[in-house]
């Protein structure tokens, strides 16, 4: 019963990423990606299914556990998405500050360093 | 751990793994391991070039191994830390993910050794040799893996290496490309997890022969359709396909040419990957459902494509719509799926990333030779660089899809495939395809090697100074190019072996039953 | 930043800290713990004794830079992992030994050098990045 909250929850950031994501200006789109991936992560734990106050740790001297435990691989899956995504944002983070710092804009439509608008058209003869 | 209670072979596995299978993960080690080695040694660059080669050339000898191993005896896995499948991750390697580490190392190989002569001192500094070598470890992960979010832990690897990569030097141009290149990809891997998350909400296992053997028994499929739209989405934004390939463009010139090289040889190819063992090995009911789909990008990516390569002024610009152009002819197999096509499709992602890398190479080498990376200012290369003009003549040849080069036989694979399917418009497309980028080359070669040079004042003027100046290519660096020109030709006019491994590689991505047996014992039934 | 007390506490802090990360490495043996958090405590302490300090005294107590600490780890880590194809086991494969050393028994396992060469990864890698941010903080 827990399922239908949880995904209305997932819904409800995958809304506000994709908006903030399709923004013009980095610094959102970079906020934007930061709750996708939460909203990815709360994906994952919804799909592995839910139970209440059972972590699955082995208590001691036993080989396997006693009772239901929660599954512990979508927790394994999303410390590593966690991990991941929390070093991409670190970097991206430090991207767009030189990017900002070395263009003078956090517009992208205006980056056009690297594809100026104004190109030349290639030779038409020989 | 013996006088545990529980029967252990219920969990792990019991008997020892032959010697041979550790060709499966070595690869993988092999890089992290040189990589890390070299991040001790940040201190003495020219000592990690060398280990570098090194390494590589290690690394092509076991991918050869590799591929030996798995003509002989199939596919081959071996179930990291001991867990029986599907609960361990599985490193698992058919004819396909073989072929394509096969060649991705001689790429990488191919270009470490030209870095020696072209990676300046500061970026040796920032770390060029330890990136290059984590990047070979999440490209032959990706390759070699048998489980999915393992395939996302990869794809995340050289995603990372390659940001690293991008920004050596940080120029404002290469920043400008790589917030692109940055928010895109991440963009594309985060959808890669979300599908990755619904699969396992719907299968319960991550182990990509499991889901093989289950995908057709599922009561429902319409959440499968979701699924593969998903990934198709997702990895064909990793390809640069159609709608979504804008980024390519907007970043593979930015960076050093080496890493420009290595990037159109390895990333594209390592999406295209992952959409034929989705597409083809997993959910082959899905794919035909969606091929129109497929076919219909795969149609736009390759004219889109050769039509951008034919706007474009720059030389490097040009390539990065040509490497597009050939992703729009491997979809075009995943599209048609039959074995015939995707074999097609493998000897076409052989071929590209052979060419395209020796192509970024000796454009770069061209571009230091003229000044200038602009097709008009350049001009007069074939008296001065004959050798060099030579080489990328062939290269041009080959990626037009001409006989007796590389280009040629993929392109006839798809094609027949495409006229025995009834798909006429996309055979048509991938001619058209052909005869496009014979003409963007072509003028590319005819007014930048063949015309006399410019003026000496106007050529000055429209220098690039991200060309370093003029400057004569050494023969070190001028050898990687020649090898993989060789191997281009070698693949033209001998092309019985590689299509003989591809056919062999298709067939086990349409009927995986051998793939899944490798993982599960061969009592397993499908 | 310039402050007496922070200056006071660190030195005493920072120690507790690192012990306390070494702690929780090793704990991850069996119970909840481990290489990657261990190593995050450990960051953290040097982020406070940077802030106390400054980012020179970080860079010198720590002797070998922050990048090198994290190359060592992730060639741990890998050898951990292949070590186990000398005595016939799939990679990564943990393996034990349990010497007697002054009459206890100690397990050891190719499965806690791996989590060590995490540890050290972390603090490498994190503790790279929290540096030169803190450095950039410094100048402006």
């Amino acid at each position: 019963m827990m399922e239908p909250v949880l995904a209305i929850l997932t819904g409800l950031f995958f809304a506000a990423a994709v908006y903030l994501m399709l923004s013009k200006f980095i610094i959102r789109v970079l906020l934007g990606v930061a709750i996708l991936g939460n909203a990815v992560n709360l994906l994952i734990f919804t799909n592995g299914r839910l139970l209440r106050e059972v972590p699955p740790v082995l208590a001691a001297g036993l080989d396997v556990p006693a009772g239901p435990v929660a599954n512990p691989l979508p927790q394994a899956l999303i410390l590593t998405a966690i991990v991941i995504s929390f070093s991409f944002f670190a970097f991206l983070l430090v991207l767009s500050w030189r990017a900002y710092e070395g263009l003078g804009t956090d517009n992208t439509d205006r980056m056009r360093v690297a594809e100026p608008e104004d190109a030349p058209l290639p030779p038409e003869g020989y | 751990m013996a006088s545990s209670p529980i029967d252990l072979s219920l969990a792990l596995v019991t008997e020892a793994p032959d010697a041979a299978d550790w060709l499966v993960v070595l690869p993988v080690a092999l890089c992290i391991a040189t990589g890390a080695l070299m991040t001790m040694l940040r201190g003495r660059p020219s000592l990690q070039g060398w280990l570098a080669v090194l390494a590589l050339g290690v690394l092509v000898m076991l991918n050869i191994g590799l591929v030996f191993h798995i003509g002989a005896s199939g596919p081959v896995t071996m179930m990291v830390g001991r867990w029986l499948p599907p609960f361990g991750i599985a490193f698992t390697a058919d004819m396909t993910g073989a072929l394509f580490s096969l060649s991705a190392s001689v790429v990488a190989f191919a270009c470490a050794l030209h870095s020696l002569g072209d990676i300046s001192e500061t970026g040796r500094r920032h770390g060029f040799y330890p990136f290059l070598l984590l990047l070979m470890a999440g490209v032959s992960g990706a390759f070699l893996t048998g489980d999915i979010f393992n395939l996302y832990v990869w794809f995340e690897v050289l995603l990372i290496s390659s940001f690293g990569l991008l920004v050596i030097g940080s120029e404002h141009r290469q920043i400008d490309g790589a917030v692109k290149y940055g928010f895109l990809n991440l963009v594309a891997t985060t959808l890669f997890l979300i599908a990755t998350g619904y699969l396992y909400g719907i299968f319960g296992t991550l182990n990509m022969a499991d889901i093989a053997r289950k995908a057709g028994t599922l009561p429902d499929s319409a959440p499968l359709m979701t699924l593969v739209a998903l990934y198709l989405f997702a990895f064909a934004m990793k390809a640069a396909a159609f709608p979504v390939n804008f980024w390519l463009p907007a970043s593979y010139h930015t960076p050093r040419i080496v890493v420009s090289a290595l990037f159109a040889g390895l990333l594209t190819k390592v999406g295209v990957y992952a959409l034929l063992r989705i597409g083809v090995m997993l959910f082959p009911t899905e794919r035909e459902a969606l091929s129109t789909v497929i076919a219909v990008v795969a149609g736009f990516t390759m004219i889109t494509g050769a039509l951008g390569a034919l706007a474009q002024a720059d030389m490097r610009r040009l390539l990065g719509y040509l490497v597009v152009s050939g992703i729009g002819a491997m979809l075009a197999g995943l599209a048609l799926g039959g074995a015939d096509a995707v074999s097609g499709a493998i000897v076409y992602g052989v071929h590209s990333m052979l060419v395209m890398s020796a192509l970024y190479l000796a454009i770069g080498l061209a571009g230091r030779a003229a000044g200038t990376f602009s097709i008009g200012g350049a001009g007069g290369l074939w008296q001065r660089e004959l050798t060099l003009s030579a080489l990328t003549l062939v290269l041009f040849f080959s990626v037009s899809g001409l006989p007796p080069f590389s280009g040629f036989w993929p392109k006839l694979m798809l094609v027949k495939a495409a006229l025995a399917q009834g798909a006429g418009w996309l055979a048509a497309a991938l001619l058209v395809s052909g005869f496009l980028t014979t003409i963007a080359v072509g003028r590319l070669f005819l007014i930048a090697y063949w015309r006399p040079a410019p003026l000496a004042s106007s050529a000055g003027a429209e220098r690039d100074p991200s060309s370093g100046g003029r400057k004569r290519g050494s023969a070190a660096s001028l050898l990687p190019v020649f090898a993989l020109m060789l191997a281009s030709i070698g693949i033209g006019l001998y092309p019985e072996p590689l299509i003989a491994a591809a056919t062999t590689a298709a067939e086990g991505l349409v009927s995986p039953l051998a793939y899944v047996q490798s993982v599960f014992g061969t009592e397993a039934t499908p | 930043m310039n402050s007496v007390i922070l200056r006071t506490v660190a030195p005493a802090l920072v120690s507790l800290m690192v012990l306390f990360s070494i702690f929780v490495l090793l704990r991850g043996h069996n119970e909840p713990g481990g290489g990657f958090i261990g190593g995050l405590i450990a960051v953290a302490a040097l982020s406070i004794y940077g802030i106390a300090f400054g980012v020179g005294a970080v860079r010198r107590a720590l002797y070998f830079h922050p990048i090198v600490i994290a190359g060592s780890g992730l060639l741990l880590a890998t050898v951990s992992g292949l070590v186990s194809a000398f005595f016939g086991v799939p990679f990564m494969t943990g393996l034990w030994v349990t010497p007697v050393i002054l009459g206890t028994e100690i397990p050891l396992a190719t499965v806690m050098s791996f989590d060590v060469g995490v540890y050290l990864v972390v603090v490498g890698a994190i503790g790279a990045v929290a540096l030169s941010l803190e450095e950039e903080e410094d100048e402006t």
